[in-house]
Parts: C-alpha cells; structure tokens; sequence
C-alpha cells in the first residue's frame, strides 16, 4: 500500500488500533474476570451423571479390574439412571466382561431382587452404581449377608466449577439469546443517536400474535408451514410498528423517546387486547424447536445459534457495508451527514425498522422456549436490552459503539445473573447488584475515554510544535 | 490605537519565563508577555505557537512548570480558574458560554447570582447590569433569550458580565471570527471604551488588519516562545507575518494566471426564507466572491443552490441546462459542493475517523451492492492526503483531533474526490493560521485553472479582494451590486455597497 504517513507515524498508528480495540472490546475483559471470579466461587465435586457416569465408569473397571470379573449394576430406573445402566452394561460388554447383571428399581424392589437372586450372585464380585444410590445401597447390603461383602463401586468425581459445566453455559447463552437479539437493534438505533423504548412490548405482542395466529391455523394440530408464516407476519408487524416510529421521528420529528414510548404503550395494550388478557397455550409441541431445540453434536441450543449467525450478519453490516457506516454517521452529526449527501431520513426509518423486526424475533423465541403466549412476556426487557448495549460501550449520545461490544455487554449481565444464582444470591440483591454493575459499566467508559482523548491531546501538540 | 500618553502607563500584568509541558510536549518553553494598564495588546502567532496555552495559564486552567505571574507587581499562583476570575481574569473564548435558553440577565449573573437565602434578588440584578450596558453603550433587552441574540450580541452579554465582575484584564480570543465588519467596529469602541477605564485587554486574532486597527502593541509568539513584541506604530503588517512564520512572505494572496471559461452555474431569480430575486453567474476557472454584512443573506444562497434549504421559487442552470436540485444528495449528484462555513456542526462528523468523513460522500461509488470496497476506499483516502498535504497520525485519527487548517484541508479534499464542477467555500479561511491559509488560496487557484467555477463567501474583505476575480456585494438579501474589476477597487467600495 502506498501510504505516505506511515513512515515517520508507524508506532502512533499501531498504537491507535491497539486503543481502538481497547476502547471498543475493553469489555471482553471485565466478562473473562467475571467468569473466572464464578468459577472460583463455585468450585465443587462434581459427579457425573447418565452416560457420561457409564462412560467414566467402565474406564475405570476396565483398567482396574480382569475381565473375569461379574458384575452387578444397580440403579433406581429414572431416566437418567437406565441410560446409565445400559450404556454401562454395553460398554462393559464390549470391553469383554462376560458375566454382567442388571437390577433397576427403587430400594425395595432392589432388595427383592437381591434375596431372590442368591445363586447369581455367587459369581458376582463387584456391584456398580450412582454416586447418589451408594448410600441407599449399602444399607441394603448390610441386611443381606451373601452380598455384605462385595464392594461397591461408583463413578469416580472430579472438582470443576458448576459455573463451568457446559449444561450451565448453554443454559446462559440461551437465558440471554433473546435480550441479545433484540439489543443488535438497539445498537443500530442507538448509533444512530436514538433510543427505542417500544421493544419490550413488542416481545409481547410478537408471542401473542403468533400464539393468536397459530391458534387460527389449528391450534395444537397446526403444521410447520402454518407455524412458519404465523412467525413472519408476527416479524412483519413488529417492524411495522418500528417503522411507523421511524416515520414519526423523521417526517414530523418528534423526539425519539417520546415516538417510542408512545409505540411501547399501544404495543403492550395490543397485546392485552389480542390475547384477551389471557395467555394462550393451545399450540403444537413441535413449536418449541426454536426455543428449546439444540443441534445433536455440541448440543447447543438453535436460538443461540441464532444469535451467533444474527451477530456476524450484523456486524459485518456495521463494518463493511455503506449503510453502516452511514448509521455511525447519521448518529454522528445529522446535519454534517445530510450535507454530505446522505438519506438520513431513509437511514433512521432502517434502524427503527430493524429494531421492531428483531423484537419480534425476540418474542417469538420467547413464545417457543415457554410454548404460549402472553401479554406480560417482554416486560422491561427494553431496559435490560439498553443496559446490555451501554454496558458493551456504545454511546448513548450515538456515533459510537460495536455490535459485539454489545454481544458482550450482554453476556455481562448473564453471566452476572447466572453466577448469582449459583451462589445463592437472592433476586433482590441481584437487582441492585446488576444496576450497580451497569453503572460501574459506564464509568468505566467514561474513565477511558478521558484517558483516551488525552492521548489524543498530547499527539496533536506534538503536531504542532 | 498608538498611546496619546509621552509616558508609558503603569504596568498591570507581567508573564515571565513561562514554561509548560504537557507528557511528550513542550507547550510553551519560553512566554513573556506585559500587559500595561488600558492597553489593548494583540496576541499573535500560528496555531500550535502556544498562544492558548499561555492565555489558559493566565485563566488558572493550566499551572506553568516555571516561570512566574505578577499582578500589580505582586506575585500571583492561580491553581484554578476561580482564583483567577477572582483576582479579575476574564476571558471571552470564541465559542460562548453563554445558556442560550436563558434570558439575558440571567446568564450575566450566571453562577454570580445576587440572592438572599436562595431567593434571587432580580431588581438588583436588572438595575446593576442596565448600568453596565449604559455605560458601555449597549443597548439590550434583558428578558430577551440569549438564543434570540446575534453572535455580536452575545459577545456584548460576555463584556458586559466581565465588567460586571470588576475585571482587571480582558481576553478576547478569535472576537472578530463571526462578526461582520460593522459589528466589529462596534466591538473595538467597545474595547476602546474598556481600555480608557485601565482594562488590559489581549487581543488574539488572526486577522492582522485588526490587530492593526486595535492594538496598541502585539507580542508575537512562536514555537512556544515569545518572539518579541513591539509597538503598532513601528512594525508593518509584511514584518509582523515574517515574525509569525519565521520566514519571510513573498506575497500573502497568491494570483494564479487562469482563462475564464463558459458559465458554468447561473442561478436566476432565487428566493428563499432570507433571499428575493437574486441572479448570476459565475464561470468556468473564476473565483466569484460574495461579500456583505452578516446576515446579508450570502450562505443563504450558498445552502440554496447546495439544496440545504428548501428554496421558494428560482431556476438553477449547470452548462446551460436547468436542474432541480432538492437536496444535498441532488447537488452533490450533479457536480455542485459546499464546503460549509462551520466545519465542526456542519462538516465533520467529529466522532468518526479521518477515513470515514473523508469517504461519505462517495461510498456509494466505493462499493459494491453495499459492501464498501476497504481496498479502493484506502487508497483513494491516501492519495488524497498527499495530495492535499494533509498533517495526520493516521486513518483511524478521530477527525475531533485534527487541527483547524487540516480539518478544513479533509472536508476540500472530500469535494475533490467528487469531480465537483462547482464549489462553493463559505468562510474557508476562518480560524485557520497564515500558513494554512496561504495552502488553501493556492487550492482555490489550482482548482479554478483546473476549470472548476469557484464561489467563496468571505468576511475578509482583504482576503476576497485579493483572491477572487469578481465580488458580489450582497445587502439585505439582494444582491447589491457587483465589482468587476478587483484590482482597482478597495475595501471601502465594498463597504459602500454594503452598507
């Protein structure tokens, strides 16, 4: 590239990224402290369960013992359990033990099974269960003398944060899947120097719209097809209503806050209105897919995959396209944007618009993942979306911010809430805590761009001297 | 100006041996200045030559490494800009700070407020700043809003709260930038008025003829020194540029050897808000001046052609053919560009970067089904800043931290990228020092022999005399007559017209 400043300018301009990046993801770093901070907190033993236990388990017979041995399993027969029985007895199996033996049932059945099966047991040397059925085990071994002295064997535990355990991260990233979609249009509208107040009560009335609609297609009976199109025109409405916001605020400017707090009231009344007050609940089991659904190998929900694919779209928009950077600069300086030959009417009708159609988005995800419908779904979720995008490091005077800045802000407060829970927090606590942590949030960009700008200061004297 | 007094006046203010760092820099490495009783002493230098960082030691908002303040021959330490205010340091910046939705008296008390137990006390107030607006000859209405005023007004508030305050010494940072020249006559018997109470006034301008009107001496500074200072009397305006640049000037207004060609715009009949019947034309390869009084109406016209405003009757012709032009986008479309007049509210977008507001207007064409092409925006952005010689640390420099002239130089190098075939400057050269603006008179005269037509809106009546091929004097909205011979005419053939 032929640059001519770079050669007397080299180290300022490595220095700048490396503050840009600081200044735009510095936040990646309070959510890793975070995350290690739960961590720590809730370090536990951890026992497997299911056929992760199975798994463990044979290893470990396979490596400590001969083949020979006989081998009694035993284990209540809950789901988890009989996965584990059968998986353990398979691999067991495989493995070349050829005397197994399975007993599944509660202790008294067990203890039947036990008296009434002497002659078996005589070839039995060791019996295997769950670390949680051990205790109930061993008392009934105790009362049965043929068997008192076989030992008994469970699957080995480990130390590992529960914060850590990949159930509790899935379950994060699908508790804040849907804050984080709606927040991607929040970030575009408040780049753009706006605000849009109205997405909560658009998740409410995006869930009992399509509950509504799914109800006209049949109900519990509809089709996938019918389900599909309820979605779109649930999406389709929602973005209406961004853009009539849009309109309000371009064509008779009105102020941002007042147009969509307007539209947050006529949505939320929507919603009673269609749903009668009532939640909906009449509708097919395979629409929970979207919301509870994962994907069979890492097992990670669709609705964050969702997220993911919504992240990339969005920032690679923000960042590459015209549009984008169109959206920084109508949020910038309306004025100096218009002068520069700029739509800006037709830019803030987009975000407005963009916005309603990714809270509708957002309620329907809700709908799937509680299969109804409702009028109170949604509620304040405008403020949890504002905070997830202040907190990512956009400012609310626009012009400024990331798109994943706010994917981070976002999973800032999850996983503050999460780990919360996890430690036995109660939820008031966890309200001032949050609000306090979005505060800290915000100082702490404030604090960095003083910083910031004074390095900028001090390079432009030098400059000019 | 010069000192009716044979003796010289009692020493009010003494800087000595100033010196400041800022981590990496040496602000200011060696600042003198004194300050005599009712003296107007004019500050001069370029940017960067650590002007504002002396006057800002002198305000308390900066404390000098070295060096040391006397006031009265006393030893003074301002550590903030209280203290300073207090001992009757006054500065008047060039943007006000003023509350524009507050009335007049209001915002003369502002933070001074006369009250007992919270009450405000508005009848001492109304009758102690109506005698500080008579004796300095204002005449103001003080339940007007501030937002209602003129800038010359407004400045008139700031004095006018000064004197309210007993100030010992006046600062007046860039005063003259936004007035027209009857209002900077006003100012200067203002001054004048000031400095016959013992005031100190500091003059810091960049517009020398002033500097020669007003002041009674005028230290120059440079490369954070102070240089000398001398009295106005034995100094003239080609010595003082050469002690400003540390260079000698060959000439302040270069003139470039360039044929007119056919009109190219022809605005015919325009009416707007501000605006009646105003019609001309201006040709391939001229610089067009429009001068007049503030508010005559020029960046009216400028906003009308660009499509900024909308316009309420009149026809535009670009080559002959008529074209609706109904917003930027159209203009912009078609050839025409306006450098606008205020470069931080109407021009850059301050957030972004250098980059960024040097490609908006031409994304479009940078991209492809909306993805911008990175590769080609890169390039073009650098070619321009060679071109253009524009001073930067990079292309993600946020435009905020450029300097005055190199703003001015990304918005010209913008319009260029365009192939505009019109350009309209509205006040180019305000606030910028000598050096930048001298770059931006050759731009002009390179563009204008490249073929484009050149139309600059000017308050500098020396400036548009000796850059532009005609002048056009505007007055009231209308256009009041035209100089078409610029070499024989003179300022106050200007003024005749404008007034």
């Amino acid at each position: 590239m032929n640059n001519p400043i770079s050669k007397d300018s080299g180290p300022l301009i490595k220095g700048s990224n490396y503050s840009r990046f600081v200044s735009d993801y510095g936040m990646l770093g309070v959510l890793i402290l975070l995350c290690i901070l739960f961590s720590i907190l809730t370090l536990r033993e951890q026992h497997p369960s299911g056929a992760e236990a199975a798994r463990v388990l044979s290893k470990q017979l396979a490596d400590e013992y001969p083949i020979s041995t006989g081998v009694l399993i035993i284990a209540r027969d809950s789901r988890e359990d009989s996965v584990f029985s059968e998986l353990l007895a398979e691999e067991l199996t495989t493995d070349g033990f050829s005397t197994i033996h399975k007993i599944s049932g509660d202790p008294a059945h067990v203890r039947t099974e036990l008296s009434g099966a002497i002659d078996s047991i005589s070839s039995i040397k060791l019996i295997a269960s769950t670390e949680a059925f051990a205790p109930v085990l061993q008392s009934i071994k105790s009362q049965v003398p043929q068997i008192a002295d076989i030992p008994i064997v469970i699957p080995p535990s480990k130390r590992w944060p529960t914060f850590l355990l990949a159930d509790n991260l899935r379950n994060v990233a699908n508790q804040i899947a849907v804050i984080a979609i709606i927040a991607i249009g929040m970030t575009m509208v408040i780049i753009a120097a706006g605000i849009d107040l109205s997405v909560g009560s658009l998740v409410a009335l995006s869930a009992v719209l399509i509950a509504w609609l799914i109800g006209y297609a049949g109900g519990e009976k509809a089709t996938g097809i019918a389900m599909f199109l309820a979605g779109i025109a649930a999406m389709i409405l929602c973005g209406a209503t961004g853009a009539f916001s849009g309109l309000m605020i371009t064509y008779f400017r009105v102020p941002p806050f007042i147009a969509t707090l307007a539209m947050m009231q006529v949505a939320a009344g929507a919603a009673y209105i269609i749903s009668q007050g009532k939640p909906i609940y009449q509708l097919p089991d395979s629409f929970i897919l979207l919301g509870r659904g994962a994907e069979p190998f890492l097992k990670i929900p669709y609705a964050v995959i969702l997220m993911v694919i919504l992240y990339i779209l969005a920032h690679l928009l923000m960042t590459r396209t015209t549009l984008g950077r169109y959206i920084y600069a109508v949020g910038g300086n309306m004025e100096a944007s218009r002068l520069a030959g700029i739509r800006v009417k037709a830019i803030l009708f987009f975000v407005y618009t963009m916005s309603g159609i990714l809270a509708g988005l957002g309620g329907i995800i809700i709908a799937s993942q509680l299969k109804s419908g409702a009028p109170t779904y949604g509620l304040t979720y405008e403020l949890y979306v504002i905070a997830a995008v202040v907190v990512g490091g956009t400012s609310l005077s626009g012009g400024e911010g990331r798109i994943l800045g706010t994917l981070i802000g976002a999973f800032i407060i999850a996983v503050i809430q999460n780990g919360m829970n996890l430690t036995n927090i109660e939820t008031y606590t966890q309200k001032v805590v949050l609000g306090l942590v979005i505060l800290g949030a915000v100082l702490l960009d404030q604090l960095k761009h003083r910083g910031i700008s004074f390095k900028i200061f001090q390079r432009v004297n030098r400059d000019r001297i | 100006m010069s000192n009716p007094d044979s003796k010289p006046r009692p020493l009010l203010l003494e800087m000595r041996q100033i010196r400041k760092a800022f981590p990496g820099v040496l602000a200011v490495s060696d600042g003198r200045l004194e300050l005599r009783e009712g003296e107007i002493l004019a500050l001069v230098g370029e940017n960067g030559a650590g002007k504002s960082t002396l006057v800002k030691i002198l305000m308390g908002v900066h404390r000098p490494d070295a060096g040391e303040i006397r006031l009265a021959g006393e030893r003074i330490e301002f550590r903030s800009p209280i203290e300073a205010f207090r001992h009757g340091m006054v500065i008047i910046y060039q943007e006000f700070s003023l509350i524009p939705s507050l009335p007049v008296r209001d915002n003369l008390f502002l933070g001074h407020e006369k009250s007992r137990h919270g009450i405000l006390n508005k009848k001492f107030e109304t009758a102690a700043a109506k005698s500080v607006f008579e004796r300095l000859g204002i005449n103001l209405s003080l339940n007007t809003p501030v937002r209602d005023l003129t800038i010359a007004e407004q400045q008139m508030v700031e004095i006018g709260r000064a004197l309210l305050f007993e100030a010992r010494v006046i600062i007046m940072d860039e005063p003259t930038a936004a007035l027209s020249p009857r209002e900077v006559q006003s100012l200067f018997t203002i001054l004048r008025e000031l400095a016959g109470r013992g005031i100190g006034i500091v003059f810091v301008s960049h517009r020398l003829e002033e500097v020669f009107a007003i002041a009674d001496r005028v230290t120059v500074m440079r490369d954070g020194c102070t240089i000398d200072t001398r009295e106005i009397s034995k100094i003239d305006r080609s010595r003082l540029i050469e002690m400003m640049v540390g260079r000698p000037m060959q000439d302040e207004y270069p003139r470039s050897v360039r044929k007119t060609g056919e009109v190219c715009l022809e605005v015919r009949e325009f009416c707007g808000r501000k605006l009646s019947h105003i019609s001309f034309a201006v040709r391939r390869g001229e610089i067009l001046s429009l001068v007049g009084l503030m508010g005559a109406g020029r960046t009216d016209v400028a906003r009308l052609i660009f499509g900024a405003d909308p316009k309420e009757g009149g026809e535009l012709f670009l080559n002959g053919q008529a074209i609706e032009v109904k917003s930027p986008r159209d203009a912009i479309n078609s050839g025409i560009c306006l450098l606008t007049e205020d470069r931080k509210e109407q021009g850059l977008i301050l957030k972004l970067s250098v980059k960024e507001n040097y490609s908006l207007p031409h994304l479009s064409r940078w991209s492809k089904k909306g993805w911008i092409d990175q590769g080609e925006e890169i390039s073009r952005f650098y070619s321009a800043v060679k071109d253009l010689n524009i001073r930067l640390t990079g292309p993600n420099q946020k435009a905020v931290s450029l300097s005055g002239g190199n703003q001015q130089k990304l918005l010209v190098a913008r319009w260029l990228e365009t192939d505009a075939q019109v350009i309209i400057f509205d006040e180019p050269t305000r606030g910028i020092d000598v050096g930048a603006k001298y770059e931006m008179y050759l731009l002009m005269n390179r563009l204008a022999e490249s073929g484009k037509a050149i139309i600059v809106i000017s308050s500098d009546l020396p400036e548009a005399l000796g850059i532009s091929d005609r002048i056009l004097v505007m007055k009231e909205g209308k256009i009041a007559g035209e100089i078409k011979d610029v070499s024989r005419a003179s300022q106050e053939d200007i003024m005749a017209l404008a007034v």
